[in-house]
């Protein structure tokens, strides 16, 4: 059971990456606006 | 949505699905037979769809057509120029200049639908050379365009989304702005982060159970305390950074001396984090980490759908406060041009032209007109106006070009005075008591009191174990459910409502409507139509197509209710129009010689006129117009504002419901009456001749001694009224400032929204109450279990989810706005 010692913290080091990204994304705006960027995608192909 | 993968060359017609006849290219509405061009490929419905549609295909931006969703509405430019976007007052108040030259702008734009309209206003910079990015916010209409301003002006940008169909006006939100989207992502971080936290001490929390329930003891006792650490620091950082907010706002209550739902919160969440502390420290006893991460991640989870709910409302006012006449015609000795309305001061003169609205108050310099006060004072008939006459900013010119003295511009003319009446009255509206935080104040007190009791009890039994019963007590109790409930049941009735056309800017709104009190309702533009129409007439009906020939020539409100009475009538045509100003119009149809006009006016021209046609009408609410034919009175017509169809039958709607329904209008007394009557409503309860600062201190002196008054009206003379009652309800149609004050505003028109709002509210209160029982259910067998001692930790971990998730449900499934069962 010892192996807990190497996975729990390497489970914390994933999620607290996981929890820097989702702090950024919002931070920087990404999810100001959740309709149009999706319509965006659709067409944006020939710019 | 999606784009054929072949493609289609633009103005190919069997793009459009074509079902009756010929159909507009860019719109896909049908082209009358007389504007349909025979041998060309493309067909438009009117010249502003054909402008539109060759500024696309110049631009090579065919690929629009192919949109199976497009907006299917015709293209009306404004004859309005756009020289006010170039005015340095407009760059002063909108733009913002970035490096190199740049300048950035955000616009509202009208009618922005769906994902065409994205593509098409995204590709402005290929229209138009120094344009340099536009980005569009589909659900907001707001986009924010970037341009080099050396290489084309603003104006042209303008020019052009208007030429397309997106009108643009300049965004007052500026300010707000910044503060909302940092509130807007604080409140996701913080979502985030707790969820992160709260799922990670739950699963630590999982195999802490298994542990304690298994009888052979599978986890070790090094991991148990190991876990429990882990738990205190992981929570200890949801505690301190997302949690931080309750602490905040219970602190902020207690200073002020009030309760509020959140003082219970930041205790049970402070106690239990202590004393979780406290028994990891000492490692012994129960720790309710678990509790406190998951319970700051749900409360978040509700304080986010409140936010929501009360942005969704914002957002769409937030076009209609887009609005007001942003520029006016400024004379400059013999040339006008185009400045922002802002820019105005006293001493210039300015230009209106028909059909426009005026932008300052002052005195009328040249020009004869009538003038439309209704938005002002609630006046239905239109005001003749001529040189030295007193013009008021708002209202809307009629008749003829106008030459104006501006006297007062801008927040002193008569309009931004009762503005600033608005403004004042929203701040005075008594703070809401909204029926959960009534409820959570004395659910503070028994839960406060009763963890004392449990924790003196528990000490003569048991000393031990006498803290931390009270604390189990206080966590198993901790409204949770209560503070999630209410705010959902909220969202999803204003979701609903928004559906039916009903825009609720705030939940307490919603509360105060469920009890009846007393509905006041503004006349015109609410009980009415807002314009003229025919409603009698009398005498020969020949005279009816000559009457017709003449009105169709004239602008004026009066003739509008001609053509409108007999769309499918043909008239002759009529030569030798002549207008002679508040009297009528004469000319010669068919060989004839007619005069229609005011009773005055037509004797005044020496016609025969029989008796029963000096007579008053039937309906004493109308105005008279006469049709004399060949020198002699042959008919009599009457033109009123005519009640809405179902202001009746939506009246005794509300009274059925309790309500207590009065009228309050500017409109000439003996029209309002005719109208009260018309209703069944006591002469008592109606009102005419109200000025707009009356109408407040009406509404004022009832809701000292009722509650709720709620106010109904359309116009500026309506806003500091719904301002200031208990609850304002702004209808379709309306003017702006009204709009801005309403705490609801109905986007259908009529009255039976009024109704279904009034029903929707009764509803949302009952499946709040119900979550309320919900909840408190839930806490009653939390509450006596903990305070007979038989809660442990994990049927504490149980019971809190279980409990918000049959609160979402029960909010989830209410159907407070869903079925509009309005019966006359």
């Amino acid at each position: 059971m010892m192996v807990i010692w190497i996975v729990l913290p390497l489970a914390l080091v994933i999620v607290s990456a996981a929890v820097w990204g989702y702090v950024w994304a919002s931070r920087s705006g990404q999810f100001d606006d959740t309709t149009t960027p999706a319509m965006r995608a659709v067409f944006d192909d020939e710019r | 949505m999606s784009i054929g993968p072949t493609r289609v060359p633009p103005g190919d017609a069997a793009l459009v699905p074509d079902t009756a006849g010929t159909s507009c290219t860019h719109c896909g509405l049908a082209v009358a037979p007389r504007d349909v061009r025979a041998g060309e490929p493309a067909q438009f419905c009117c010249a502003g769809c054909r402008t539109a549609h060759e500024i696309i295909t110049a631009a090579g931006l065919g690929r629009y057509y192919e949109f199976d969703e497009r907006r299917r509405e015709a293209v009306v430019p404004a004859s309005a120029d756009h020289a006010a976007f170039d005015h340095p007052t407009f760059h002063e108040l909108y733009v913002t200049h970035g490096p190199g030259g740049t300048s950035t702008v955000q616009l509202h734009l009208e009618g922005v639908h769906c994902a065409s309209c994205v593509w098409l206003v995204e590709r402005i910079p290929l229209v138009l050379d120094g344009v340099l990015r536009a980005e569009l916010d589909v659900t907001r209409a707001l986009a924010t365009v970037t341009w080099d301003a050396a290489r084309v002006p603003l104006s042209r940008i303008a020019a052009n989304l208007e030429a397309l169909g997106y009108r643009p006006h300049p965004f007052r939100g500026l300010k707000a702005e910044a503060m909302r989207q940092a509130e807007d992502r604080a409140m996701l971080v913080n979502i985030g982060v707790s969820g992160a936290i709260a799922t990670n001490v739950m699963l630590l929390a999982i195999a802490l159970y298994s542990g304690f329930t298994s009888r052979a003891g599978t986890l070790e006792p090094v991991f148990e305390t190991g876990f429990r650490w882990l738990s205190l620091v992981l929570t200890a950082v949801s505690v301190a950074w997302p949690g931080r907010v309750f602490f905040r706002t219970a602190f902020q209550a207690l200073r002020q001396r009030t309760v509020h739902v959140d003082v219970p919160i930041a205790l049970a969440l402070g106690a239990g984090f202590v004393r979780g502390a406290m028994n990891t420290v000492t490692d012994s006893g129960p720790i309710y980490l678990d509790g406190v991460a998951l319970l700051i991640f749900l409360l978040l989870v509700g304080r986010f759908f409140q936010q929501r709910a009360q942005r969704a409302a914002v957002d769409s006012t937030e076009l209609l406060h887009s609005l007001a006449p942003a520029s006016a015609h400024l004379v400059d000795g013999d040339a006008e041009r185009d400045v922002p309305a802002e820019a105005l001061l006293p001493g210039m003169v300015v230009a209106v032209r028909a059909n426009e609205t005026i932008p300052a108050d002052g005195t009328v310099r040249s020009g004869v007109s009538v003038v439309d006060l209704s938005l002002l004072t609630g006046e239905s008939r239109p005001e003749p106006v001529a040189p030295g006459d007193l013009v008021y900013a708002g209202t809307l010119n009629l008749g003829a070009p106008l030459t104006v003295h501006v006297e007062r511009a801008g927040e002193a003319t008569r309009v931004g005075t009762l503005l600033r009446e608005v403004a004042a009255g929203a701040a005075r509206r008594a703070p809401t008591v909204a029926y959960a935080n009534r409820v959570g104040g004395w659910f503070v007190w028994l839960v406060l009191a009763l963890a004392a009791i449990t924790y003196v009890v528990w000490r003569q039994l048991d000393p031990a174990h006498a803290l931390d019963a009270a604390i189990a007590f206080l966590v198993v109790t901790c409204p949770c459910a209560l503070a999630l409930g209410t705010p959902l049941a909220i969202t999803v009735a204003i979701g609903r409502a928004a559906k039916q056309g009903i825009l609720v800017k705030g939940g307490d709104a919603l509360e105060r409507l469920a009890t009846p009190g007393t509905i006041v309702l503004d006349k015109t533009g609410t009980l009415t139509q807002g314009r003229m129409a025919l409603a009698a007439w009398q005498g020969d009906d020949d005279a009816r197509a000559l009457a017709l020939a003449l009105e169709r020539e004239t602008a004026h409100p009066i003739a509008a209710a001609f053509v409108a009475a007999w769309p499918g009538l043909a008239a002759p045509p009529a030569r030798d129009v002549e207008h002679v100003l508040g009297g009528g119009v004469r000319g010669t149809v068919d060989g004839h010689r007619v005069i229609v006009g005011s009773p005055r006016f037509v004797l005044g021209e020496g016609v025969a006129v029989p008796d029963w046609v000096t007579a008053p009408l039937p309906d004493a609410a109308l105005t008279p117009v006469l049709i004399a034919v060949d020198g002699a009175a042959v008919a009599r017509a009457g033109i009123g504002d005519p009640l809405r169809p179902e202001a009746a039958a939506a009246v005794r709607a509300l009274e059925r419901r309790g309500w207590r329904v009065r009228v309050l209008s500017g409109d000439d007394p003996a029209v309002v009456r005719r109208v009260g009557a018309q209703l069944g409503l006591a002469d008592g309860d109606v009102q005419g001749g109200v000025t707009p600062e009356r109408k407040l201190a009406v509404i004022e002196a009832l809701a000292r001694t009722e509650e709720p008054v709620v106010m109904v009206g359309d116009g500026v003379n309506d806003a500091a009224a719904i301002a200031r009652a208990s609850v304002g309800v702004g209808v379709k149609g309306g003017a702006e400032a009204c709009m801005a004050a309403a705490d609801v505003f109905l986007s259908a028109p009529g009255l039976v929204p009024l109704v279904q709002l009034v029903d929707g509210s009764a509803r949302t209160l009952r499946t709040i109450r119900r979550c309320l029982w919900v909840s408190l259910f839930y806490n009653l067998i939390g509450a006596v279990l903990a305070m007979t001692g038989l809660i442990n930790p994990m049927l504490a971990a149980i019971l809190m989810p279980i409990s918000s998730v049959s609160v979402v449900l029960a909010a989830w499934k209410s159907r407070t706005f869903d079925a509009p069962e309005v019966r006359a």
